[in-house]
Formats: structure tokens, sequence, C-alpha cells
């Protein structure tokens, strides 16, 4: 079941095309890389699925619901984790979980024991109480990640999640992600760390704007006759040809 | 850029017009009961001085409040009853000179001017005429702030001040913090409605300034001694109007700027600055040039303070305010629509 499709979906600036008629889909319950270097476009077409930037041209599906006539429903059944680790620095760890639990109509009753769950998981218990600016970036990080999947949505978007954090860190948070997968839940996460799209089922690489590869880590590393992820972007980023 | 060099430019007019201590044209009256040759010398003698123009002749006792309260006049000239013939007969004769001490500072100067003119009077007249030496008593009343109290004019002004600092200040950086931090971006992402999350944004700062004004109000009667002459709910719906206005212009503040640091700029250099000099609270707007007073017209506190001045310190009614409310109550609809149309829901 396709939970995200694009199809010739673009962003123009005045002049400056930042998404160039991108097209791609997404399966239910897949990890989706999103790559590309900086200023590729991947946030500005990340902002178009999740309803916060009008399509200039094209068409695309979230959850089932067009992107540019029902922005709203998509925004009920997807979760989203912010480049910024956008938390509310002067609340307590629960408070942050209550407060997105609230907004994303998690029922009352199920919200403190979810809580607990949760902080039990992640090994947060002792944080509990923790005002959010007194965490560690690798602990906002997780937070993070948790909130933006506390109402258990159909897909979550991750922007650079893994920005700034240490390669220990960040091999953890895939862990999270791993289990947020087996839950069901599809990520679709974007980033410029080329070793972790060997986490992902499927990639696609954004190269100014539009898609110049799409398809598993294994299959691009076969594809291009190289042994990492970083070596094919490499290539792609050369405009070298596919040698088949 | 273009704020680094127009700001200077604007500053420079701001201040070296709008603080002037000197006070020009401003508008008399004269009560006259004895229309003779003295009273309507001295008269002239007032109108014809650069610092006053003649505005009316009253001709009932039963006028002298009213005239004030209508707001035309600054000073009003009393003679008494056959001032010629007791001048002449007595040596001797009286006038009462009745100003306005809601704003104590331009009170005082008003009556000083006059006093020198009629004293400048009796010297030409003493050596001109060659009268007998006499004695034209001066006397001083200022209307509703006998004791000239500063607080008078302090406490509307203050009131005016601290309720727009809270709600468009405050307001106008708390939305910016959360652009700057990026959870701003997230609450957009969620199903949360955005008259919501603006009503979230901007109830904090309405509670703290209903409190404030409280505050304010006890802290101006029982320690200042500023009387609250007027209905206390006429001042509280006034208030309630302004704050709204407030309010508008911290949204709108808001939904230009993406840093806290330009919202707070913005409030500062675009709303507080004005406030501070244009709404008349330090400086009487008549006396500036009238590119300022056109100005001035624009600055919502401008009608707040005088508004508040009329019901707090002259405990007038609604009818006196009128135009005061339909002013702020356009400026509050225009706002509100404005500020809401502009608060982007969308990151383009």
């Amino acid at each position: 079941m396709k939970v995200i499709e694009a199809h010739n979906l673009t962003k123009r600036f005045g002049n400056f095309t930042a998404v160039d008629a991108i097209s791609f889909e997404v399966e239910k319950g897949e990890i989706f890389g999103f790559l590309g270097a900086n200023g590729a476009g991947k946030t500005t077409a990340m902002r178009m699925l999740c309803g916060l930037s009008k399509p200039t041209s094209g068409m695309g599906k979230v959850a089932g619901y067009d992107i540019q006539k029902d922005p709203e429903k998509i925004k009920e059944n997807i979760g989203y984790m912010s480049q910024k680790f956008a938390l509310y620095e002067d609340l307590k760890v629960w408070e942050n979980l209550r407060l997105f639990g609230g907004i994303y109509d998690v029922p009352a009753k199920e919200i403190n024991p979810r809580i607990d769950a949760l902080l039990h998981t992640l090994g947060f218990e002792a944080e509990k109480d923790t005002m959010v600016k007194a965490l560690p970036l690798g602990w906002k990080q997780k937070l993070a990640f948790s909130t933006a999947i506390f109402h258990e949505p159909k897909i979550v978007f991750l922007d650079e999640p893994t920005g700034g954090v240490d390669p220990a860190a960040r091999r953890q948070f895939w862990e999270l992600i791993y289990d947020a997968a087996d839950r069901g839940i599809t990520v679709f996460v974007t980033t410029h760390y080329m070793d972790e799209a060997e986490y992902c089922d499927r990639v696609s690489i954004m190269v100014d704007g539009r898609i110049d590869a799409l398809d598993s880590p294994t299959n691009l590393k076969e594809k291009y006759h190289v042994h990492s992820m970083d070596e094919v972007f490499f290539q792609l980023a050369r405009g070298a040809k596919a040698k088949e | 850029m273009i704020i680094l060099l127009v700001l200077p430019v604007l500053m420079i007019l701001m201040f070296g017009f709008a603080i002037s201590t000197e006070i020009k044209n401003a508008r008399f009256a004269v009560y006259d009961p004895s229309h003779d040759l003295a009273t309507q010398k001295i008269t002239d003698k007032i109108r014809s001085s650069e610092y006053f123009t003649l505005e009316t002749y009253i001709s009932d006792p039963a006028e002298i409040e009213t005239v004030f309260q209508k707001g035309e006049i600054s000073l009003l000239v009393v003679y008494s009853d056959n001032f010629y013939k007791n001048i002449v007969q007595t040596g001797e004769a009286q006038m009462l000179l009745i100003a306005d001490g809601t704003d104590p500072n331009t009170a005082t100067t008003l009556v000083n001017y006059a006093s020198r003119l009629v004293a400048a009077y009796q010297m030409e007249q003493m050596g001109a005429i060659g009268l007998p030496p006499y004695q034209i008593d001066v006397e001083v009343k200022l209307l509703y702030n006998p004791t000239l109290k500063g607080a008078y004019t302090t406490v509307p002004g203050v009131m005016g001040l601290i309720l727009m600092l809270i709600c468009a200040m405050m307001t106008s950086v708390s939305i910016a913090k959360e652009k700057e931090l990026g959870t701003m971006e997230v609450i957009l992402v969620s199903p949360m409605p955005p008259l919501l999350i603006i009503l979230s944004k901007v109830i904090p700062y309405f509670t703290i300034s209903i409190v404030n004004y409280l505050t304010i109000l006890v802290l101006g009667v029982y320690v200042l001694g500023v009387p609250v002459v007027g209905s206390f709910m006429l001042l509280s719906m006034l208030s309630l109007l302004f704050i709204f206005v407030s309010l508008a212009l911290g949204l709108l503040i808001s939904s230009i700027v993406n840093s806290q640091i330009a919202a707070l700029l913005g409030s500062v250099m675009g709303l507080m600055l004005p406030a501070v000099l244009l709404s008349g609270l330090m400086f009487p707007i008549e006396n500036m040039p009238l590119l300022l007073q056109a100005f001035a017209q624009i600055v919502p506190a401008k009608w707040f303070i005088e508004a508040v001045k009329n019901v707090m310190i002259m405990g007038l009614g609604v009818e006196s305010i009128l135009p005061e409310l339909a002013v702020l109550g356009a400026m509050a609809i225009v706002l509100i629509t404005v500020s809401l149309k502009k608060f982007k829901t969308r990151l383009d």
C-alpha cells in the first residue's frame, strides 16, 4: 500500500527551481531515505508533503490525502521532527510529550500511561521532570523523535534528525527508527549523511532539485560498482553514467 | 539597511520638533462681565501675543467647566464685574486665570505667560495714562489637579505605555521566538488550527496586561493619590479596547519579523518611541509641527491616553470620549483583520 506518492512535484521561488518535477512512491512500513547534498531541495520537498508549503505544480498524496486539497487531514496522520529538534525548552520532558499528545488528540486517559511506557523504553525515567534545555543533545534528539511518533502516526517525517550528533548516538537513534518501522510506522527521513543511507530500505538521491537515483542501497551500489553509498553519491554528483 | 539610514532621520525630526517646552498659540477663552476699556485692552494684549489665540468668549458662568471639558481651551481668563470702575475708584481689580491642571507643566507655563502679560499691561498703563498706582490681583485656579501633581499625567501615560509594552512587544517577541527556535514549524505541521495557535500566544499577555492594568490603578490611587473620578467600568472598557489594539499590533509585527531581536527593535522603534514622544504623554501635541501632529493621529496610545485623562481625571462620561472610542475601535478591527490574514501558516 502506497502511503506517499509524488508526481512531478515542483516548487519554484521566482526564477529558482528548488524542486524539479520529482516523482516517487513510498510503501507502508518502509524506511525511505531522502538523500541529497545541502541545498539540493530535500527540505523543500518534504515541506510540500507535510502541507507546510504549497507546490508550484505537480501532485502529491500522503496517507491517501491530496497535499493541495486536504493538507489538514494529512497533518492529523503524520508526525514531524524538525531539523532543530524543536522541543519546548522551558517545559519538562513529560510536559512536552503531554503537549503534543494533546495536540494530536491522543485520548486523555492514554497520555500518562504512554508517557511512562515511553520513558521506560528510552531509559529516561530519571529525567521525567528535567527541563528539556538541560538535556544533552543526543537525548533531545531521542525525545524529539519520540514526541513526533507519540500519537502513533501512519508516517513520520524526519528532517535531518541526526545533525550535529556523534556517530554512536546516531546509531542508537536509528535503533529507535527501526523500532518504529517494526510497529508499522513508515519513516521518511532526509539526511546528508550518506552512511545512514545504508540503514534505509530504499533511498532517493536529489541533485539540484531532481531525483537522480531511486532504489535500495544494495542495488545502487551494484549499479555504480562501488562499495558505499558515499561513493554512489560521489558518482552522481560528478554526473557519471551508470555502468550496467 | 533602510532602517539604518531612515531611522536617524526620523529620530532627529521627532526629538527635535516634539521636544519643545515652549508653548505657542495656546487657545484661551474669556469671561468678561465688564466689557470695558481695561478688560478689552488686557484681552487684546493676551491674544496678540504669540503664546495665545483667542478661541471664544463665554457669556455664562455655567460654561466655565464645560468649556474645559470639551477640550477647546487650555486657559480661561475671568474678569471681575466693573473691572475698570474698580481700578479707578478703589485702585484694585481682580482677575482669575483658570487652567487645565491635568497637564501641570503646560498649565503652569500658560498661567505664567498670562500673568506676565497682565503685569506688562499694568506697567504700560501707569506710564502712559498717568493713573495713580493700582493693583490687578491675579488669582490662579487649576482645574482637576489643584495641587499640580505630576502624577496626574503620569498615571494615564504609564498605563498606556505598559499595556502597549506587554501586549505588543511581548506578544511579538514570543511568537518570533517560536519561529527562531523552530517550534513554530512543528506546531504548524500539527493539526492545531491557526486561530488556536494565535489565541494561545496572545492569551498569556492579555491576562498579564489585565493584572498590570489593575495594579497600576491601585498604586495610582492609593500610593500616588491620583483619583479615579470617572466610571471604573468605562475606564476598563477603554483599556480593554486598547489592549486589543496592542495585541493586534504585536501579532502584526510578529508576522513581519523572523527573529526575537527584530521583534524587539520593531516594537521599540515602531511603537514605543512614537507612543512616548507623540502621544501627548510628555510633550503637548499642539506645539508640534503639523507633520508630526498628523503622524501623532495614527499613534493608538495618543487616543488612549487622551481618553483615560478624560475619564479618570476629569471624570467625564462616554460622550466625551466618543471620538477616541471610534478611532480605537476602528484601529482594533482593521489591525486584527490584517494581522490574522498575515499570520503565515505556511513556511514559504
